[in-house]
Parts: structure tokens; sequence; C-alpha cells
């Protein structure tokens, strides 16, 4: 394929069976979302919803994000013209900051310790004072969804004549809520599975319980199972799947593995269970794990 | 008894703990259970007969919300993990 901008290559990723992976007798498919462009799925959302706000060149737009949706944002905007001004927790990775900085995006910093709620209350604030962004708000915009439904769903159904079980990472939701509307759509009997980043204490930085924030694209009962992960079993299962499979993935990729191994252990002979891996390993560089040190409860990973 | 683990944001109300116990056969028993033993820490998480909208409860690393909600069972050796809903996307 010949795109005539990188945009035209979003999407449209492969699937790979983890056969070292999988229990006997059911296979475990990965869809390799760190293929896209600038390596997550947040590339789909990113040029969903920026066209679906059809705004003016020039414009500003300005988002919370913990990293890999500003990562995306930043490379739409830039070949649709736009501006982008990101406001991300203090603590995010050096490779995050870099990769926006590089792709021509500004940084707001929110407090560390309030992770991606602090990012969004802060983004809320500023948007609510300077009329001149635009927050696409990824948490409770219905491109998001709408571009997995419409992408990542349809590559599945198109691409599998049995799906099970689908298996993705509970962040905004929109993975979760479009592809597994599309599943369902073909495969109605489908079990749609969340894997929940078990937070350490530090990473609960909240003030009071008013500061919960529920995604308001998430509809919780559209999931089937909602499973917690911890930092050390997501890492376990990243070793896994770079020593055994030759798959460098994501932390969240990690979790969504380790979840699906045990719904796949669930499931009768012949099953069939979609992996959603969200990006590959190279924005976790720096993280300590890789080197087998014992991975830590007080960071959020995904 | 079960364990019941509770978040940074709640343990003012548990007065200053990170676990306390409750027993029940069923998540309902247990947070009623849970209200009469630390009753500010109960409120916070059960009123009205339904857990509260911003708290997720999970018996065993699984939400409740997805199995049998109140009526999702609880054994024993059960660990029930607290937690405030959180807006997704890692913290660094």
């Amino acid at each position: 394929m010949v795109g005539r901008s990188l945009l035209d290559l979003i999407g449209s990723t492969p699937l790979v069976e983890l056969t070292h992976i999988q229990p006997h007798g059911r296979r475990m498919l990965a869809k390799l979302e760190g293929q896209n462009p600038t390596g997550s799925i947040k590339d789909r959302i990113a040029l969903a919803m920026v066209e679906a706000a059809d705004l003016p060149p020039g414009a500003e737009l300005l988002e919370p994000t913990s990293g890999n949706t500003g990562i995306s944002l930043a490379l739409v905007a830039k070949l649709k013209g736009l501006k982008l001004t990101c406001v991300m927790p203090a603590n995010a990775t050096p490779e995050r900051r870099t990769l926006l900085e590089l792709y021509g995006a500004t940084i707001i910093e929110s407090p560390g310790e309030l992770g991606s709620n602090g990012a969004v209350q802060l983004a809320q604030e500023i948007a609510g004072r300077n009329s001149r962004y635009t927050m696409l708000f990824q948490y409770a915009n219905d491109a998001n969804p709408r571009a997995h439904y419409e992408g990542t769903g349809a590559e599945i159904a198109d691409a599998l004549p049995r799906v099970d079980a689908l298996v993705a990472g509970l962040g905004t939701g929109g993975t979760l809520m479009g592809t597994g509307a599309r599943l369902r759509d073909t495969f109605p009997d489908v079990q749609i599975v969340a894997a929940e980043p078990l937070p350490g204490d530090p990473v609960m930085g909240l003030r009071s319980l008013d500061d919960g924030y529920v995604p308001p694209i998430l509809d919780v009962s559209k999931l089937d199972r909602k499973l917690l992960v911890s930092n050390a079993e997501a890492a376990a299962a990243v070793h896994r799947l770079v020593a055994q499979e030759g798959l460098f993935a994501g932390v969240s990729a990690g979790a969504v593995v380790h979840v699906a191994r045990r719904i796949a252990e669930e499931l009768p002979e012949g099953a069939v269970v979609v992996c959603v891996l969200a990006d590959g390993g190279w924005k976790y560089l720096s993280a300590p794990f890789w080197s087998g040190e014992a991975i830590d409860d007080e960071t959020l990973w995904w | 008894m079960s364990v019941v683990r509770v978040p940074p944001v709640l343990r003012t109300e548990a007065g200053g703990a990170r676990e306390v116990e409750a027993s029940g056969a069923t998540v309902r028993e247990l947070l009623e259970d849970l209200a009469v033993r630390v009753p500010a820490l109960g409120e916070k998480v059960y009123a009205s007969g339904a857990i509260q909208s911003f708290v997720n409860v999970y018996v065993d690393g699984e939400d409740v919300r997805t199995r049998d909600g109140l009526d999702t069972p609880v054994r024993e050796t059960s660990t029930v993990i607290l937690l405030p809903a959180m807006a997704g996307g890692c913290g660094r």
C-alpha cells in the first residue's frame, strides 16, 4: 500500500497467534496496535476525533493525556495544520515528553501525584477559561468508540470466523465499547473483557471520593468481565511475550495477555480469544522492569 | 472473615487502616457488616442499598458490577478490594 500521508496508514493492523502462550486447544490472537504510525492504538481515535470536529486550519487543540493519545493527536494535528497543547502528569516517562515535543506539541504539566484525574481536571479548567481551545476530550467523545466500531472491531470480525472473547485494556473505555459492540453484531455470544490496572497507593492521589471519575463513554454494563491486573502480573506477561513470542509490547498489553490467558483457560476447547495490544514496548524503555528489577506498585503504567 | 483493602482516599474513615475485616457470604452481607463494624467507611461505600457510584468493589480481583453485583458470593478466603473510580491512562 502507498499512502498519500501517514494518516492513510492508520488502522488495518495485523493479528498474530500467540502459539507459545495460548493454553492447549484454545487460540489467542493478538491485534498489534503498536503497528500504527505513532506506535499505538490511539492513532485511530485521534484521527476520528479530529475529523469529526471539522476544525479550520490553525485551530488549537487541548487534551489531557498521559502520552499515547497526545502523541497521536500531535501527528494528526501536524498533518492537518492544527496546534496541540497536552496536559500531562509531571512524572510522565521522558520518552513521551520527547516525542510530543518532537511532533511540535506544547506541554502543560499537571501534578504527578494526581495522575490522569489531575490532568483531566486541569485541562477542563484551562479550556473553561480560554475559548480558543477545542478540547476533543477522548473520555467523552463518541468518535472514540466509533473509531473502534468501524475500525478495530470491523477488522477483527472480517478476519476471523469465530471470536469467543475480546480482551482489551480499560482506560477511556473506547476500545472495549466500540470494538465490543462491533464484535457483538457478528458474534452475539462474545464475551467483552476489560483488563484494569490495580493502582498502588501512591497513584491514588485523590483528595476525596468526589474526585473520582467514570468516563462518560464507558458503560460498565456492556462489559462481561472486568479484572484487576497488578503491575507485577503485567510485567511478567510483557517479559513472556518478548521471550516466547518475540513480541515487544507495552505494559497494558502484558495485562491484557495475562487476563486473556485466564479467560482462554475457562473457555471450552476450540475457543478463540482476541487480545488488543495497545502499543509496543518502546515508550517504556526507561522503565526499570526490563532488566528483571521488581516492578513497583507506585506507578500506573497505562 | 474476609480481608477488605481500603484505598488511601477512604483510610480516614477507616481510622487510618489499610485493611479491615468484615464477614458475609455475599457482597451485600459483607458491606452491611462493614457498615456495622466501621460505620464511617461503610456509608462512603454503600448507601441506600447500592454501591456508591464512584466506588468499585472487587472480589478476588474481579469487579462485582460485571459479576452478580451485590449478590456476588464472597468466601472466607476472599480478598475484597475497594477502589475509587479513576480516569484511565497511566499516571506517568
